[in-house]
């Protein structure tokens, strides 16, 4: 299987750095600019955090497993899920998908690191700083006397709950710094992958050859710098409102509460494609390697993507049918929100054209990407049932909402970067993730994922709203919570399976060589894990499948593309 | 038409046969029908949407069984077999006509889905308010609702009454939602889709319902601590009870009732001696606070703290004494006073018929 031979520009696996005191170790990491390590700093961040909120998670689900609970008190209930969401979309998905990124971009596109590494460790201790922040809100929300709490308005801090009048105390401070912080650093890494991107291709990768893991990580860069402004922005309008006296969200003195959320939503509709892109990347370049086909339609998917891109900055008021918005402004973000569905309808028909006529290898980072193709489907026509306004105006702000986008976000996204971490893990780490292992995550979270979002739809359908830490019996919601909170149980074996797999594996698991999957990208022909210097050589390619051209001189890319 | 309401049967039936718990056999008070399903319609908006719903149930249906047979398909078809001869197969970079294809085709129904869904937005946003229909004001407060019936000229709280709408004479009720403090929603599914009720923005909706019955629902915005607790109930009742009920609300409570007990009248000089009257309204009284939910016809409503509990003598004494009993996080204060005087207290609100 491993083709150690194909190695174009190759690079032999140098000695480790001089094994020095644990200090010093720790002071390489710390103080690293190389982009890899940044990369598993950024993955090691997240998962952290991953786990975090996956406790907060479950502290939910226990609460509302049966009507009337007593698990929690409202007011811890309602800072679990602010801090949920904020944890899971802000330090877990962000950071994870910018960990991946910062990894393999430049290794796929023959760099030796990114444009700007200085910058790119900066952007990494800014989101950590800002997840450090978020987290002290514990101790810190009530101004350091006595006990703290975290914030409680919600992962959009809807105005006017974060108004001095209804968020005493520091907690919507910290909320509120803690994403201005971690901001900057979002913005950092924007810039950085599209400057790496743009200008530090190696010879012969036009852009229309650059893989596309790196064209939707481009795409995905251009879209963070677009409308993590926004937010920043409203963050600071926020702590002038709550500091210096401004009434920007400030309804009690005639501030609008409705312009927050527009501030809010134009970055937060986006910002699931700023996740999902990342997302489709990593399908887009398994599938084809797992398929034994180049990818169908290169240049469909890379128009469709930046269609997505666009058309995903016009519909953001869909989050907001309920708000009163005239009958033309609905009707534009219906528009707009059921167009966006087009390009993303033709992604997932070029995967499926890809799968067409190959012959598919079911390793474990296939069988994720293959349960990804799935969920996002569903999960793209419930977004259609949203779309429509009228029936949105039922859903919205019900558990229907809650299953669609936890099948955005876990079923599809996060199916997705469990498939990236089979497949990458072996050149990260030298070694490859125990198959057996990974397929029984596979299964263990399949299930559960199932479970639980699957069947939450439903007390959506029967007129459950989100957010509320406890319900009234017999509506006909109970026994449905229930079958939702099982599922958890499901998620968190699978969870730690994984962790298991991944701290195992680092120790025992099979050499993977350069290339374990027969791929065809660059970062497979260097050594695993590459050389701080990446490349020894710098590479230049004439095809988009560098490596498929030279294990198949007979038959290269390059005559057809 | 028939297939419509043949399906919505169909799914009424499997989401009422499928709710684990027999919807009927939890509920402890009030008329039955605790059912707050969008998929059982009694009022025209919902009725609408319901209709929309289900048009694109059917094409995301469709959608769904068409792409996840071909994603199945490929999946089985086009796996690596064990006699894998270990060649690569053919290298296939792509196809206009296809892309062409599922371009096209998508859009198509796109444009549909957005005609269809335009049109329902139009009927329901853009419709005229009837000169014979009820108005009536909806005011979120933190935890609580407000109802103000203008035209009858009294205000009440979280028990929302309205007539049935006949369909010869149609007698919608058409609602201004305002917000005294945060973000609410007003989401009654049965009749209609939600609202928000936004601070400085006041909005509108309104109601058509056909059947009589209480219908539920409970606010769908997160307003704060007790957003769970903050539940709607709307009673819609024949148009002769409507009147008399509305009669009721109109009349005051006369400074000196004849009902009234030795006991209740100490407890209504405890009431307008304490901070009670800051926050509450009893009309023909000296309390005419508007902080809390209007007390005048207390007593008129089948539950209290916004259909936290059921209105008994018990739960009044216990939320007056200890409101975190029944929902912690409320507004409303405990006020510390002996046990004697809740009592009266109690009494007093007993009489506020
Ligand atoms: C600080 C203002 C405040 C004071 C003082 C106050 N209340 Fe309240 N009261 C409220 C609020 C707010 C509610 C609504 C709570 C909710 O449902 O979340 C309420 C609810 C009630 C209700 C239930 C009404 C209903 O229909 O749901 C009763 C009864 C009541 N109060 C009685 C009293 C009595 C008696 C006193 C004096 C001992 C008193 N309140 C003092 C604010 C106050
Ligand atoms: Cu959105
Ligand atoms: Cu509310």
């Amino acid at each position: 299987m491993a083709s150690d031979a194909v190695t174009i520009p190759s690079s032999t696996r140098l000695p480790q750095e001089a094994e020095g005191t644990w200090l010093e170790t720790l002071h390489g990491w710390v103080t690293t600019v190389d982009h890899k390590r940044l990369g598993l700093m950024y993955i090691g961040l997240a998962l952290v955090f991953l786990l975090i909120g996956g406790v907060e998670a479950t502290i939910m689900r226990i609460q509302l497993a049966v009507p009337h609970a007593h698990f929690v008190s409202p007011q811890v209930f309602n800072r679990m899920f602010t801090m949920h969401g904020t944890t899971m979309i802000f330090f877990v998905a962000m950071p994870i998908l910018f960990g991946f990124a910062n990894y393999l971009v430049p290794l796929m596109i023959g760099a030796r690191d990114m444009a700007f590494p200085r910058l790119n460790a900066w952007s990494f201790w800014m989101a950590a700083f800002g997840g450090l922040l978020l987290y002290f809100s514990f101790i810190g929300g009530d101004g350091l006397y006595g006990a703290g709490s975290a914030p409680d308005v919600g992962w959009w801090a809807y105005a006017p709950l974060t108004s001095p009048a209804f968020s005493k105390g520091h907690s919507t401070d910290y909320w509120t710094i803690a994403l201005l912080v971690s901001g900057f650093g979002s913005i950092g890494t924007a810039i950085n992958i599209l400057t790496t991107t743009l200008s530090m291709r190696c010879r012969g990768m036009t852009l229309g050859k650059m893989p596309l893991f790196a064209w939707l990580n481009l795409v995905m860069s251009g879209m963070v710098l677009i409308v993590i402004s926004p937010l920043t922005a409203a963050q600071i309008m926020l702590m002038i409102d709550r500091y210096l006296g401004g009434h920007f969200f400030d309804t009690q003195a005639g501030g609008s509460a409705t312009i927050w959320m527009h501030f809010f939503w134009i970055f937060g509709h986006p910002e699931v494609y700023v996740l999902v892109i990342p997302a489709f990347a990593f399908v887009s370049e398994i599938v084809p390697v797992f398929s034994r086909k180049a990818i169908f339609g290169y240049p469909v998917m890379v128009a469709a993507t930046v269609g997505i891109g666009f058309i995903s900055m016009s519909v953001w008021a869909h989050h907001m049918f309920t708000i009163g918005m005239t009958s033309y402004g609905n009707a534009f973000f219906v528009a707009t929100t059921m167009a966006i569905s087009v390009p993303t309808g033709i992604k997932i028909f070029n995967w499926l054209g890809t799968m067409w006529g190959g012959k598919i290898r079911y390793a474990t980072p296939m069988v994720f990407c293959l349960g990804f193709l799935f969920q996002f489907l569903i999960a793209g026509l419930t977004g259609i049932m949203l779309a429509a306004a009228p029936w949105d105006w039922q859903l919205s702000g019900s558990y229907f909402v809650v299953a669609h986008f936890h099948y955005v976000i876990v079923g599809g996204i996060l199916f997705a970067l469990f498939g990236a971490f089979y497949y990458w893990y072996p050149k990260m780490t030298g070694r490859m993730l125990d198959e057996v292992l990974g397929k029984w995550h596979f299964w263990l979270f399949l299930i559960g994922f199932h479970l639980t979002f699957d069947f939450m739809h439903i007390p959506g359908i029967l007129g459950m709203p989100r957010r509320i830490y406890t319900y009234e019996p017999g509506r006909g919601w109970e026994g449905w919570n229930m079958i939702v909170t099982i599922g958890v149980i499901f998620q968190a074996a699978a969870v730690l399976l994984f962790v298991a797999n991944l701290v195992r594996s680092y120790f025992k698991g099979a050499p993977a060589g350069n290339d374990p999957w027969d791929a065809w990208t660059l970062e497979w022909s260097t050594s695993s894990p590459p050389p701080a210097y990446n490349f020894a050589v710098p590479p230049e390619v004439k095809s988009r499948r560098p490596l498929w051209d030279l294990k198949h001189p007979e038959d290269p890319d390059w005559k057809y593309e | 038409m028939m297939l419509k309401s043949k399906l919505r049967h169909a799914l009424q039936i499997v989401f009422a046969v499928a709710s684990p718990v027999p919807v009927a056999s939890a509920v402890r008070w009030g008329p039955p029908s605790s059912s707050t399903s969008i998929f059982a319609p009694a009022s025209t908006p919902a009725n609408s949407i319901f209709g929309l719903s289900l048009f694109v149930l059917l094409i995301t249906g469709v959608i769904f069984v068409i792409v996840g047979s071909l994603l199945v398909y490929a999946a089985v078809r086009f796996r690596k077999r064990a006699s894998d001869d270990g060649r690569e197969p053919p290298q296939v970079y792509g196809s206009n006509q296809l892309e062409l294809a599922w371009t096209v085709i998508p859009v198509l129904i796109v444009v549909v889905l957005f005609l269809t869904t335009a049109r329902i937005i139009h009927a329901i946003q853009d419709a005229r308010e009837p000169s014979n229909a009820l108005e009536v004001t909806v005011v979120g407060h933190q935890f609580w609702w407000e109802y103000r019936y203008p035209k009858y000229g009294f205000v009440t709280a979280n028990e929302l009454h309205v007539p049935v709408s006949e369909p010869q004479s149609p007698t919608p009720t058409f609602l201004s939602l305002l917000s005294a403090d945060t973000d609410h929603s007003f989401w009654v599914p049965r009749l209609a889709g939600k609202t928000d009720l936004i601070p400085n923005h006041p909005n509108n909706t309104w109601i058509d319902p056909h059947k009589t019955g209480l219908y539920l629902g409970q606010c769908a915005q997160y307003c704060g601590t007790q957003h769970a607790k903050m539940l709607l109930r709307v009673y819609v009742q024949p148009r002769a009870d409507f009147d008399r009920w509305v009669r009721l609300q109109q009349q005051q409570s006369s400074p000196v009732n004849a009902q009234m007990n030795q006991e209740a009248a100490e407890g209504r000089r405890v009431f307008e001696g304490t901070a009670c009257i800051n926050c509450h309204a009893v009309r023909g009284t000296v309390a005419d606070g508007r902080f809390g939910p209007d007390l005048t016809h207390l007593m008129s409503r089948d539950t209290i703290a916004a259909g936290a509990a059921p209105n008994t003598p018990e739960n009044l004494r216990l939320w007056i004494q200890n409101p975190e009993a029944i929902k912690p996080g409320s507004l409303m204060p405990a006020m510390n006073l002996s046990d004697q005087d809740f009592d009266r207290l109690a009494a007093y609100l007993l009489t506020l018929r």
